[in-house]
């Protein structure tokens, strides 16, 4: 629920610029950084399928 | 079933599974293995695409059973088709290096209690001029033939007085102990040792022999490699019939070719040429001297030991010139960014008993690039030159973006 | 003239690392021009274009590295390249030294944080809807500050969210504050009341600016990005955030930022509003201003700074009309008049360089309403001789920072129009914050400075028009910041809508 996000500490992932992540440590947030590169080394015919076998929700 | 749930029936499965070393006794009857048949490590392997080593060896195992009198006779039988080759894998059982396995040599029998499943090994034959290396004179077929008539009933004897070894619980406590299964055993076979010694002192009455057997296991290092596979086959193989899984079930090598199997695809290879081992080298060799990848002892990586679990070895991880402690629990936390899961009962003591990674999915493997890391002995391109040293291999990317295509083409 | 290029595959950094990367390589001897990208379709046509595709770069890959420097000779240009391998490796052996290993996706990510509740995506645009739809199934609220999603995958994202009760921010989201916490783009604010809903950042930051110098704060800002309240995605966000503001017990009044929307859509969230409780402001730049107070409890205005006007007489219980100017009125009628005396007859546009979009936006706006016809990258087809161009549109960020961070575009285009006769004012806006450049100010006074020189060398007065988005306790400072503007001669007004109205009355428009 969007109000458990207004009343909770956040615990940050940050997936993309790593000055986010940094600087989201500076204030005393909780954040993991994900070393992201590209799904597939950027090939997007592999990405569409990796996309097609993703977990679906419980 | 979603592949979420698929997956987590295939690590249970895996991870749950408890596989009992009940006996050692010849091929032919253990495994059924009658006929002129040759098996040998890796996925499915043309002769004329198979390695000199490789064929070094198969020939040498011709000549052992007696179906030929030299080399030549040997490979008119194969030519001729007299003699069949075929994977290990396909009849239940799992090689290391070459991965030699024929009708007389006496082979482990391991059974999956869970499951019912049963997968083989032979008796490793030691280190130096081997068969698995490639090795082809006299002295290799001595020592078989040794194997075959003193050491495998021996061991078989004093196996079946043990009632049967628990190998999880062997290899859970070889592995808190600082083995990795693949490369380092000497926990591990120590321990199996222990385990047999009194039923073999008490399995015949020659007391020779009994002391030939005795040194042959304590003279040893990787005596256990070969339980380890078997036992590794024994828990992946039941997990090839859960439909909708990505998680991989067998990795193997043949010396030109890694192949691997899906859980949820069942027994169709994916494969892609070897990569080459690199790592330390034994004095007076380098990396020019190296075969290409080969083995079934990939089967050790793909229950979580071996390279998945080098932070509980770092022994290992300096030997296999991966560096210092960090770059082990570096390597293994790049292993679980593949994985699944975590192994319950395989756990390393230097990571506060974290579970190893175990269950590689092979689309985090597409996703991330990261392919499977192997802990392996670098054996020496020309036939018979033995192990040259040890090091680290990854499985080709290759074989796991066909796997990829295969799982989608199935939805 | 040397070039020489490299290659490292599947090194894969993000473009404010690559940024840095080539600003650093740039200031190594004899290096004429540096490109530092991925692979990508995208940049290997930047890098035809610039004339810097080399051999290697052709094969290189969307995960691999492309570096390629233009230099005086070619021991430069190997110098140069040596020195991109040694940060490179300088970065790579940082990272190890910590001794943490870095998850590599999200999933791994979520499995080393437990209790994580926020993902904050920034991968380039191709990726992002399917980061974000990761992060929504492991039940993440999200903020996709990415922008270049499409609609489609807009739709659908929100959809997701929608279905499992979570917040999608944006696409194109770069600023919220959730709890007390600033993400992004983003001011030192005080905690308070006043909840937000923003299609827009520097549109939340001028309004959280405002609110703040009038000594009230934030209690949640959610930014939904630009599109969400159109048609297609049908203000899904705006309406969830809404609710949720409406039962949060910190907010006693609800900011609603935007552009007017599809007239269902503009029903919809006022009907909400209405029925939250609360008092509600709602500007939608270009649209109408009204709402009769005590009639309906939500206020409309017509510009960012009234929606804080008229948050914070809400809030004190005071009535409130919307005025040109906050400070002396006659002062700066006088200020303007005398402006307008010193400047030569041919001198007669305002000519706006922009930072933040909304901003430009509001100031054409503005500039449209009092002067005529405004030109510029907002107004493409639209001929005028006043413009206003927004330099964080893509047509001027491909390759290059975003001018919130990097004064190089804005710099040039200040020293371009110091030429222009026709030109009476130049209008800008500063934003400081988390995330801006360290100076703003100090990075573009030179540049001010020496345009109404060359100006005043040709015998004009270039009158330099300007607005400071910040507080006091933004680490640039909002004091230092105005002080350093005024002393390179700008006049530096409260808000955005000030300093165009100011402009525009120089211009000769009647106020």
């Amino acid at each position: 629920m969007i109000g458990d996000l207004f009343a909770r500490e956040l615990r940050v992932i940050n997936c993309g610029l790593e000055g986010f992540a940094q600087k989201l440590t500076l204030l005393g947030v909780t954040v993991i950084h994900v070393e992201w590169s590209p799904p597939a080394g950027g090939d997007p015919r592999k990405a569409a399928l990796l996309a097609a076998l993703e977990d679906e929700e419980a | 079933m979603t592949i979420a749930s698929a997956n987590q029936t295939v690590l249970r499965r895996l991870t749950g599974a408890e596989p009992i070393l009940i006996d050692c006794g010849p091929a032919r009857t253990v495994m059924g293995l009658t006929g002129r048949t040759v098996l040998h490590a890796g996925p499915p392997l043309g002769w004329e695409k198979a390695c000199e080593t490789m064929k070094a060896a198969i020939l040498c195992a011709i000549r052992y059973e007696g179906w030929a009198a030299d080399d030549a006779e040997a490979l008119d039988l194969l030519v001729k088709g007299a003699v069949e080759i075929a994977p290990c894998h396909a009849a239940g059982a799992a090689g290391p290096m070459t991965g030699m396995v024929t009708p007389s040599m006496p082979v482990f029998l391991v059974e999956e209690r869970q499951s019912g499943g049963r997968a083989f090994a032979t008796v490793n034959e030691g280190l130096g001029k081997v068969l698995r290396f490639g090795a082809n004179d006299p002295s290799v077929i001595e020592r078989l033939r040794w194997i075959e008539g003193e050491a495998g009933p021996l061991l078989g004897a004093a196996i079946r007085a043990s009632g049967g070894i628990d190998l999880r619980a062997l290899m859970a406590q070889a592995l808190r102990m600082g083995d990795d299964m693949h490369q380092r055993n000497i926990a591990a076979s120590s321990l199996l040792a222990r385990l047999l010694m009194p039923h073999l002192s008490r399995a015949g009455k020659d007391q020779d022999a009994l002391v030939r057997v005795a040194e042959f296991m304590a003279g040893n290092d990787q005596f256990f490699l070969n339980v380890a596979m078997a036992a590794g086959k024994a828990s992946t193989d039941p997990c090839l019939d859960v439909a909708g899984s990505t998680v991989v079930a067998t990795m193997a090598r043949n010396g030109t070719d890694f192949g691997i199997r899906v859980a949820g695809l069942g027994d169709r290879w994916f494969t892609a040429p070897v990569n080459t081992p690199q790592g330390l080298y034994f004095p007076g060799f380098g990396p020019e001297d190296a075969n290409p990848d080969i083995g079934d002892s990939a089967i050790i990586e793909t229950i979580g030991l071996g390279g998945f679990a080098m932070a509980a070895s770092p022994a290992v991880a300096a030997f296999v010139g991966a560096g210092g402690f960090r770059q082990a629990v570096a390597v293994t936390e790049e292993m679980a960014e593949i994985c699944v899961g975590e192994h319950p009962r395989f756990r390393i003591p230097a990571l506060d008993d974290r579970g190893t990674p175990v269950g590689i999915d092979v689309r985090k493997v597409v996703e991330t690039g990261i392919t499977p890391l192997i802990n392996t002995g670098m054996a020496g391109r020309r036939p018979g030159t033995g192990q040259i040293g040890a090091g680290v291999v990854r499985a080709p990317l290759a074989c796991f973006e066909q796997a990829l295509e295969a799982l989608a083409a199935a939805r | 003239m040397t070039r020489a290029g490299l290659v490292r595959k599947s090194a894969y950094q993000d473009s404010v690392a690559l940024l840095a990367l080539a600003r650093d390589l740039r200031t190594t001897a004899g290096v004429r021009e540096v490109a530092a990208l991925m692979g990508t379709p995208a940049n290997h046509d930047l890098l035809r274009q610039s004339g810097l595709l080399t051999a290697e770069a052709e094969s290189a890959g969307p995960n691999d590295l492309v570096i390629v420097v233009d230099a005086d000779s070619e021991s430069h240009a190997r110098a140069a390249l040596a020195r991109a391998d040694e940060l490179l490796e300088a970065r790579q052996r940082q990272r190890r030294s910590t001794g943490r290993v870095l998850p590599r996706t999200m999933e791994s990510a979520f499995r080393q944080l437990p209790g994580a509740n926020l993902a904050l995506i920034s991968v380039p645009g191709a990726w992002a809807a399917a980061e974000a739809r990761k992060a929504l199934r492991l039940g993440l609220h999200v903020m996709l500050f990415s922008d270049n999603v499409s609609v489609e995958d807009e739709v659908a994202l929100k959809r997701v969210a929608r279905d499992r009760g979570l917040l999608l921010m944006g696409p194109d989201c770069g600023t919220a504050y959730l709890g007390g916490t600033p993400l992004g783009f983003a001011n030192v604010v005080p905690r308070g009341r006043v909840g937000l809903v923003a299609a827009s950042g520097t549109g939340l930051q001028q309004v959280a600016c405002l609110l703040a110098a009038g000594g009230e704060g934030i209690s949640q800002a959610v930014g939904v990005g630009g599109r969400d309240m159109s048609r297609a995605v049908g203000g899904a966000m705006t309406l969830d955030a809404l609710d949720a503001l409406g039962t949060d017990a910190a907010t006693e009044l609800v900011v609603v930022i935007g552009k007017p929307p599809a007239p269902e859509i503009e029903r919809q969230v006022e009907d909400k509003l209405r029925g939250l409780g609360k008092p509600a402001v709602v500007a939608l730049l270009g649209g109408k201003a009204g709402g009769a107070p005590g009639a309906s409890k939500v206020r409309r205005v017509a510009t960012l700074e009234d929606a804080a006007a008229a948050a914070l007489s809400a809030l004190r219980r005071e009535t409130w009309t919307a005025r040109p100017f906050s400070g002396d009125g006659a002062a700066i009628h006088r200020r303007i008049a005398e402006a307008r005396a010193a400047l030569t007859s041919g001198q007669r546009a305002v000519h706006g360089l922009y930072a933040g979009g909304t901003l430009a936006y509001e100031a054409t706006l503005l500039l449209e309403s009092l002067l005529g016809p405004v030109t510029g990258n907002l107004r493409p087809h639209v001929d005028g001789i006043h413009r206003v161009i927004d330099f964080g549109a893509d047509e001027f960020t491909l390759g290059h920072a975003h001018p919130m961070i990097d004064p190089a575009s804005r710099i040039e285009g200040v020293a371009a129009l110091a030429k222009d006769p026709r030109v009476a004012v130049l209008l800008l806006d500063i934003v400081l914050g988390h995330g801006a450049a360290p100076d703003p100010a100090g990075d573009l006074a030179p540049a001010l400075r020496a345009a109404r020189e060359v100006a005043r060398q040709e015998g004009r007065t270039l009158h330099v028009v300007a607005c400071v988005i910040g507080t006091a306790d933004d680490p640039q400072g909002l004091a230092a910041q105005v002080a350093q503007l005024e002393d390179a001669g700008a006049w530096v007004l409260p808000s955005n809508a000030q300093a165009a109205r100011a402009a525009a009355g120089i211009a000769g428009a009647n106020l």
